[in-house]
């Protein structure tokens, strides 16, 4: 409890369902209290009491933030992932009891800018719905270009393109449509700062692509959804509690910990914050490293984990906590 | 009930004093009979009730005197009062903060009350209410943070956190200890430490960097800083070097205790919700050495402390001069007893 971040006891107000694949949650808080205020791109990490196991998984805010009655957040169902987002859409229903965190900004609005320019992919469009919303009430200047599969997938898209007009720019993969990207960078404003949520692909096209058009990487940002990814279960000792442990296919390794009763620190739980960083003791056997935080040098070195969303292969492995 | 606020001065005939009962309240910030830097961060959560930490934020009897020398303060040199552009929301931030914190803490003196945007402000000590439109700069009579911070105790730094390090690019900053606002604003972390001797090869800043940006909401930490003053000035800033640095060539062994004066910060550390910012304030507690000698176990420790000092140390605060004359005079306090571990007095 003390290590993680602190706790908000909420009751599920709403579930709305989006699209196919998207389902949107209320939360309000159970003493009827206003809930705290955040800023836009903040994340809540959920806590989902599923049978015996507790998940954990962050989602972004994206209601705004001129209004703390109650949260919002949308899940895109995995079918393939380790079931923390199908729980949600098969068991949360209102009326529910959970406890969420308090809001955490890692994928903050550079204030200074002059100009955000914003680029979307799928359910990466979540932190720029609160971003949208925040900026809209203060007068800021935005522009939004969002990449979609289909238009009925385009997750608000409606209801952004109802806000705000022509700030926003669809683009359908369907319809074989690609954003401009060298074009759009080469045109804006000095000042202007970029904001990428979407998948790694993405992230990465447009980080490259910016990089190379000279954009200084100080008014790039990115917003990874990297959820930990399954793999082969493998054991773990604890160095200072002694304790061995089986991270099983659907956990990762930040889970195992915690079910084995150890409280160890976290924020994003995405391996991006660098929170939960640990030392290696020894292992036989090899990483992979699934974080944004190390650097390939402490990937190499194999002297570290992010235990979030990393995962190991092998004999064995010792951590220090 | 309430607070009795003390008339007095931090200037010129210096009558500044701590009744009886905030000698036994003072943040002494040794709790042990030496001193190294350490990264000496923890939670700021409420403590024991009497102490400094009652609340969040502390409000004490010189509040009123410790407001009116910041107004002389502005008065003569406005630029210790600073915020760039893109700092505006923080300082809305920041007076929400403190507004909340203080009617909590003391409400026979503040009250906050809100009706939407509509607020409505109450300071009794200082005799102030004002009603504003909350995210509205127009309807007060200063900027957000330089508004609230001209009625909230101590030094406040707001820091914009950006590329993984934070910038100092607003602060109200009047009771420094030696630095200065307008030469650091627009620093990183990195930048604004970089004058702090010994504590660069240890790697503490990058451990307390790294802690500070993971700051969250609704956690706050702190830490204590202390250093010593000649004569209680809460002004020892580098612009007014001319005035304070010469005082300390004053000190004498008949002089000591009422000249000498520990200094401590109490620095807390707060995500700001709306910016993301986090706030710094750095509240300066000033006891003179016939006041903080009340309390046995303190000045042995002290004694021992400022002694065993390292010689960088006693240097960078600036205790050289007069330090034989201060351990000269502490030592005859000194039995040679232990001290009972802990801060408080015995
Ligand atoms: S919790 Fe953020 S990197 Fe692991």
């Amino acid at each position: 409890m003390s290590t993680g971040t602190t706790k908000l006891d909420v009751v599920v107000s709403d579930v709305v369902p989006v699209n196919e694949l998207v389902t949107r949650f209320h939360f309000r808080r159970r003493d009827g209290d206003l809930l705290p205020t955040f800023s836009g791109g903040a994340h809540v990490v959920v806590e989902m009491r599923d049978g015996d196991r507790t998940r954990l998984n962050p989602y972004s805010l994206m209601g705004s933030p001129l209004d703390t009655r109650e949260y919002t957040i949308s899940v895109r169902r995995d079918d393939v992932g380790r079931g923390g987002s199908l729980f949600m859409h098969r068991s949360v229903k209102p009326g529910l009891e959970m406890v969420i965190s308090y809001p955490v900004n890692l994928f903050s609005l550079d204030l200074r800018a002059k100009k955000h320019l914003m680029l979307a992919g799928g359910i990466g469009i979540t932190p720029f719905m609160a971003q949208t919303a925040q900026l809209a009430g203060e007068g800021g200047n935005f522009e939004l270009h969002y990449t979609c599969r289909t238009a009925s997938l385009g997750t608000y898209a409606d209801v952004l393109r109802e806000r705000y007009d022509r700030r926003i720019r669809l683009y359908h993969d369907d319809r074989e449509e690609r954003i401009d990207l060298d074009r759009l960078l080469s045109t804006q404003p000095l000042g202007t700062h970029l904001y990428v949520c979407g998948p790694a692909g993405m992230i990465n096209w447009v980080r490259d692509r910016a990089a190379s058009l000279g954009w200084p990487s100080e008014a790039v940002h990115f917003e990874h959804f990297a959820a930990p990814q399954p793999g082969l279960p493998f054991d773990v000792t604890l160095a200072v509690t002694g304790k061995t442990i089986r991270v099983d296919e659907q956990q990762s390794l930040l889970e195992a910990i915690e079910a084995a009763g150890v409280d160890p620190p976290y924020l994003c739980r995405g391996g991006v914050c660098g929170q939960c960083e640990t030392n290696v003791i020894s292992y036989d056997g090899k990483f992979i490293h699934n974080d944004h935080w190390l650097s390939e040098e402490d990937h190499r070195s194999g002297c570290k984990i992010m235990p979030c969303v990393s995962r190991f292969e092998g004999r064995s492995l010792v951590l220090e906590r | 009930m309430g607070i009795t606020f003390r008339k007095e001065t931090f200037r010129d005939d210096f009558t500044f004093k701590n009744s009886p009962e905030h000698i036994r309240r003072f943040p002494f910030p040794f709790h042990e009979d030496s001193y190294m830097y350490a990264v000496n961060i923890e939670p700021h959560v409420v403590g024991p009730k009497g102490s400094v930490l009652e609340n969040l934020i502390d409000v004490d009897e010189h509040y009123v005197a410790e407001m009116q020398d910041r107004a002389l303060v502005l008065a003569e040199d406005p630029l210790r009062c600073q915020s760039l552009p893109h700092m505006t929301l923080a300082g809305w931030d920041l007076l929400e903060l403190l507004m909340e914190q203080q009617a909590l803490g003391y409400p026979e003196h503040f009250t906050l009350t809100r009706d939407g945007d509509r607020w409505r402000w109450i300071n009794r000590p200082l005799g102030i209410d004002d009603t504003f439109t909350f995210g509205d700069t127009s309807t007060l009579p200063y900027g957000p943070m330089e508004y609230i911070t001209r009625q909230s105790q101590g030094d406040f730094c707001i820091l914009d956190q950006r590329d993984g390090n934070l910038w100092m690019d607003a602060g109200m900053v009047t009771t420094q200890a030696d630095w200065s606002l307008d030469f650091d604003i627009g620093m990183n972390f990195f930048e604004w430490h970089a004058p702090v001797p010994l504590a660069h090869e240890k790697g503490i800043f990058t451990r307390a960097l790294k802690f500070l940006t993971n700051i969250q909401q609704g956690k706050p930490a702190r830490r204590l800083n202390w250093t010593m003053t000649i004569n209680p000035r809460l002004d020892t800033s580098p612009e007014n070097y001319h005035k304070w640095g010469p005082d300390r060539t004053t000190v004498t062994p008949e002089n000591v205790g009422d000249k000498v004066h520990l200094r401590v910060e109490l620095q807390s550390f707060w995500r700001l919700p709306r910016s993301n910012g986090i706030v710094f304030p750095i509240r300066c507690y000033l006891i003179k050495m016939d006041e903080l000698v009340t309390q046995p176990k303190w000045a042995r420790r002290l004694h021992r402390v400022i002694r065993d000092l390292p010689d960088e140390l006693a240097n960078y605060k600036g205790l050289t001069r007069y330090r034989p004359t201060l351990v000269e005079w502490l030592s005859k306090l000194d039995d040679g007893s232990a001290t009972s571990p802990g801060f408080g007095p015995d």
